[in-house]
């Protein structure tokens, strides 16, 4: 749950870090998305055959990093993740605050 | 390899799979099976998105275009590597609602409409369909490529009649492990378990082949690159248009799929194992896509003239003489198209079932106002039918369309397909403004321009379209031309497809959601799915109660099952306060229960079934404000007031409840006394009566005077017998009781009771249901004392029971340590306001004195079963007067001690 905005302006800068990442984290789908586009424009339409293979490297390159980067984020936004809630919570009290909600600070 | 050695290779393949499914379920039963459901197998689980398509079809892609096969895969890392935007919010919005299909996220969005979840069904069945005859195909292909010996089995030849058996024997394994059970958000531990282990075959299957065909074929990866550039051809030149085209395609595909969407969000329990496969299913897919183009080019430079590269990944090995390698890779293309078959037909039968047939079924009992009758196990057949349905739709299609061409392309055909689901599914997720109107209207344009500009046209002309209609266009207006709608004439036929359907269906969508006003249930569930992360639990529907919980707990029970059904109500009565099986009707309580029975039948019929008892669907204006999130702040502040409140009216409650039984009490002893002393004084006049006559003896025969000492007899058996029961009372009360416990067989005590119980009323023929196997169980505790209680139940059913053909059910089942004996009988029951008392002292519900006891059977009954570390109870909704006998299988001494319950109070409190 979040509270009221007035204790939001400054924040730890742990908190600091995790929202600009959890913004690197909605930026790495776009960056890749231009990153595999790029063979796009460097077609040589004069060309007989087209570089496959080094084509084929540099994308295969993309991909792993693509890879490596989410996987090092994957790292420390799963710590915002909190245990899986029960969908019903019968024995507790209906809008009882949930300790186990995730703490992220972000909200629209 | 020879035709036998294959099939039975292939046997003893699905057998292990099998046996692995069926390992998974036990452990997932018994509840310790974490690594079941660990981040690893969710992973794997997700690779059902590598079909055969992928793993015979990429090479010949790549064989043929170049690197275009790799969007395939690039659309989905982006997705995944994108979990945080999109994935991490369709996960939780799923899991928190229990979704059980994407046309049931889709509907429940939008105000649980069944119109869109049967868009969106027919929709998926559709483009479905030919995806899985494409896999029969591929698996058909595959045999007839491998059999060497085709010439002396004739049968290998018949890919028809391959495809036959394979259809049959997936449709069997879907049926075995997916409608297993009903509850459970509709999640698959054997399957998905199968599944995962499919997902390493083929990936160790490809990568092995792709191994051999670089290091042993070739010299090394630089070598491969070599290669690569001297079989390049003009058509593999990378092509704009296409390219980002399916990169998009393929990124709506992996959301959109109905497969997809059952393994990513269906089965997915916990949002740190999506965190994993951000990283690890692009990995899989990074690894499937490695070797694709070295395969392909090497084959090109090998095989003969002519040989198919859409089964080079088989041909190769084999080519080579590895046979061993070409039979893993058979396995590996075996697995991707088991695999995929049985989550898309498990995926497309849970959608048919929850949206079509179950609220057909629904609207027409209503219509002729019929009973639901057992709904659990309609929506087990039901689901197992569409199963069989979806195969054998599959199967039908393989054989009309022969194996053509057309079902090569038919994977893209799909992707577009389904693609029309992403406007409203995305509206759903991130715009409280996206109506149901909108969504449906949306829905059907896109459909209709998938279905008329690709999916009809892909079978080629004069076969679904005449030529003259593809060539001209409809009414010969050439602006209609399926392949250029409205003068579109230079895109590719599936990109010129998927502009205008994606573009039009997302125009309809905004402009249908801007002009309507959608309904306040539509309202708050569109709060609670865009804002998912900023409140904590549900959304509540449901306003003031109207119906009884009586009347719920027979519909709940139907479909969850019986003991399921009665231990929620029970919870939900404890979290209340209340002891029982019937909780208050609380907006609470039903939305809970909305959202228990949603997990098994899908949101709107769940919605549609408690709104039909329960009468009103109405939302008010302060749960709209309640779930808006402006007011979110306010109900933070005022949520802890709220919990104090909450905890006061239930001690409130506790406190009426108390009070109402102590009030009982005092009358039922005021009553206890007069009846006492009127059943004592019954039999004390006229036993003074006639031994006064006997006193008398002169004029009295000596018939007479042993007919009237018989009378003075019978009399006082039947005084000691009540002084006798008052007293086993006292003593069990009082925990005194000394219990002769030793090892008994139930189904001999049952038999035993049976037939004792058949001296009273004798003349009412009783019919007994019973199943003696779950009967047979060694139990230690007292028999005689069980008996007791046993003879007790059933002959108060003799003797009240009111139905005309009266009958007598007995079900025993096994929780754990604890044993369950229900007796139901088929008369009209125990009025609800009687319930609570049936177990006190002189309660006879009759006042005629046609029972012939005294009213303390059931009283004993219960201090007996608490003697016994058990209890007995009443169970309301079940057709009749229930009771269930709950005991340990293994009574430990000394029980008395641990139950003593010294004042009438206590011994009602612990009902």
């Amino acid at each position: 749950m979040k509270l009221p905005s007035r204790t939001t302006q400054f924040l730890a800068r742990d908190t600091y870090r995790m929202r600009r990442l959890m913004d690197a984290a909605r930026m790495l789908p776009v960056v890749g998305l231009v990153l595999l586009l790029l063979p796009l424009m460097r077609l040589d339409s004069s060309a007989e055959n087209p570089p496959t293979a080094a084509e084929a490297v540099y994308l295969f390159l993309v991909w792993i990093s693509l890879i490596v980067i989410a996987f090092v984020m994957s790292l420390w936004l799963r710590r915002t993740l909190g245990p899986p809630r029960p969908p019903v919570a019968p024995l507790a009290p209906p809008h009882e605050p949930d300790p186990d909600a995730p703490a992220t600070p972000e909200g629209r | 390899m020879s035709f036998n050695l294959l099939v039975l290779t292939c046997i003893a393949y699905v057998i292990f799979l099998f046996i692995v499914a069926s390992a998974a379920e036990r452990s997932a039963q018994q509840g310790r099976a974490k690594w079941l459901r660990s981040p690893l197998v969710y992973t794997l689980s997700l690779s059902v998105y590598c079909t055969a398509w992928t793993f015979y079809g990429a090479v010949g892609y790549a064989a043929r275009s170049g690197l275009e096969f790799m969007t395939i895969y690039l659309g989905p890392t982006l997705v995944f590597v994108g979990w945080w935007v999109l994935l991490r919010k369709l996960v939780r919005i799923g899991r928190e609602n229990r979704v059980t299909s994407i046309a049931d996220l889709i509907s429940a969005r939008y105000g649980k409409s069944n119109l869109l979840g049967v868009i969106v069904t027919l929709l998926c069945v559709a483009a479905g369909t030919p995806y899985i005859a494409l896999q029969l195909q591929s698996i058909a292909l595959s045999f007839t490529v491998f059999v060497s010996d085709q010439g002396r089995a004739p049968l290998a030849a018949d890919r028809n009649l391959i495809a036959f058996w394979v259809a049959a024997g997936l449709t069997f394994f879907t049926i075995a492990f997916g409608t297993r059970n009903l509850d459970a958000n509709e999640q698959h531990h054997g399957v998905v378990t199968a599944i995962a282990v499919e997902a390493v075959v083929k990936l160790l299957a490809l990568i092995a082949v792709g191994i051999f065909v670089v290091w042993f074929v070739a010299t090394g990866p630089s070598d491969i690159l070599a290669r690569i550039d001297a079989q390049a051809l003009p058509e593999w030149t990378i092509q704009p248009g296409r390219w980002t085209g399916l990169i998009l395609l393929s990124a709506i595909a992996i959301i959109c799929l109905p497969r997809m969407f059952q393994v990513t969000v269906v089965e997915n329990i916990d949002d740190k194992h999506l965190a994993t496969a951000s990283w690890a299913f692009p990995l899989y897919l990074f690894l499937i896509s490695l070797f694709v183009l070295p395969i392909a080019v090497v084959g090109m430079e090998l095989m003969p003239e002519g040989a198919n590269p859409d089964m080079f990944v088989l041909t190769l090995p084999l080519h080579l003489g590895q046979d061993g390698l070409a039979l893993l890779s058979f396995l590996g293309g075996f697995s991707a198209a088991t695999s995929m078959v049985i989550v898309a037909s498990l995926a497309l039968a849970t959608m048919v079932s929850n949206h079509i047939v179950v609220p057909l079924w629904l609207k027409l009992r209503a219509a002729r106002n019929l009973d639901t009758g057992n709904m659990r196990l309609l929506v087990l057949s039901v689901r197992r039918l569409s199963i069989g349905l979806v195969l054998a739709l599959g199967y039908i299609y393989y054989i009309i369309s022969g194996g053509s061409e057309a079902l090569a392309a038919i994977g893209l055909v799909a992707f577009v397909g389904v693609a029309q689901a992403l406007p409203a599914l995305l509206g759903a997720l991130f715009w409280r403004g996206a109506s149901r109107n909108g969504a449906a209207l949306g829905l059907s344009i896109g459909t209709f321009l998938w279905f008329y500009a690709l999916f009809l046209p892909s079978f080629g002309p004069d076969v679904l379209l005449p030529a003259q209609l593809m060539e001209h266009g409809l009414f010969g207006q050439s602006w209609l031309r399926p392949y250029s709608l409205f003068g579109l004439t230079t895109l590719d036929p599936l990109l010129h497809a998927l502009f205008w359907s994606l573009s039009l269906n997302t125009l309809a969508f905004c402009i249908g959601s801007l002009l309507s006003f959608p309904s306040p249930i539509e309202r708050v569930q569109g709060a609670l799915f865009v804002n998912i992360f900023d409140r904590p639990g549900p959304a509540r529907s449901w306003t003031t109660p109207v119906a009884q919980a009586e009347d719920l707990l027979p519909m709940a029970q139907r479909i969850l099952g019986a003991s399921a059904g009665q231990a929620f109500f029970r919870a939900q009565a404890q979290a209340q306060g209340k002891n029982g099986f019937l909780p208050d009707i609380t907006p609470d309580f039903l939305q809970g229960l909305e959202l228990k029975m949603s997990g098994s039948v899908g949101a709107a019929t769940a919605h549609a079934m408690i709104s039909q008892t329960v009468g009103t669907t109405v939302v008010s204006v302060e749960d709209l404000m309640a779930v808006a999130s402006e007011t979110a702040q306010i109900i933070e502040y005022s949520s802890q007031l709220e919990a104090k409140s909450e905890e006061l009216s239930r001690t409130a409650r506790k406190l009426r409840d108390a009070n109402e039984k102590l009030r009982t009490l005092s009358d039922q002893k005021d009553a206890f006394l007069s009846q006492i002393s009127h059943e004592l004084r019954t039999p004390m006049t006229s036993i003074r009566a006639f031994s006064e006559i006997m006193m008398d003896a002169d004029g009295l025969s000596p018939e007479e005077q042993t007919h009237f000492a018989r009378i003075i007899h019978d009399e006082s058996i039947r005084l000691t017998r009540l002084l006798d029961d008052l007293l086993d009372l006292s003593v069990l009360e009082h925990g005194q009781v000394s219990l002769d416990i030793r090892p008994a067989n139930l189904r001999d005590l049952i038999d035993k009771s049976i037939t004792a119980s058949k001296s009273v009323q004798a003349q009412r023929d009783f019919r007994i249901l019973r199943s003696r196997d779950p009967e047979d169980v060694q139990i230690v505790t007292d028999p005689g004392r069980l008996t007791q209680v046993f003879i007790n139940i059933l002959s108060n059913a003799r003797k009240y029971c009111d139905a005309s053909d009266p009958q007598m059910k007995i079900i025993v089942r096994q929780k754990d340590t604890m044993l369950e004996i229900d007796f139901i009988d088929n008369g009209s029951g125990i009025p609800r306001d009687k319930q609570a008392l049936i177990f006190e002292k002189f309660s006879r519900l009759t006042d005629s004195l046609q029972a012939g006891g005294a009213g303390l059977g059931l009283a004993i009954c219960r201090e007996i079963m608490n003697n016994l570390g058990g209890d007995i109870d009443y169970v309301p909704g079940q057709g009749g007067a229930a009771f269930r006998v709950s005991l340990p299988v293994l009574l430990e001494r000394p029980p008395a001690t641990a139950v003593t319950s010294s004042s009438p109070i206590d011994a009602a409190g612990a009902d």
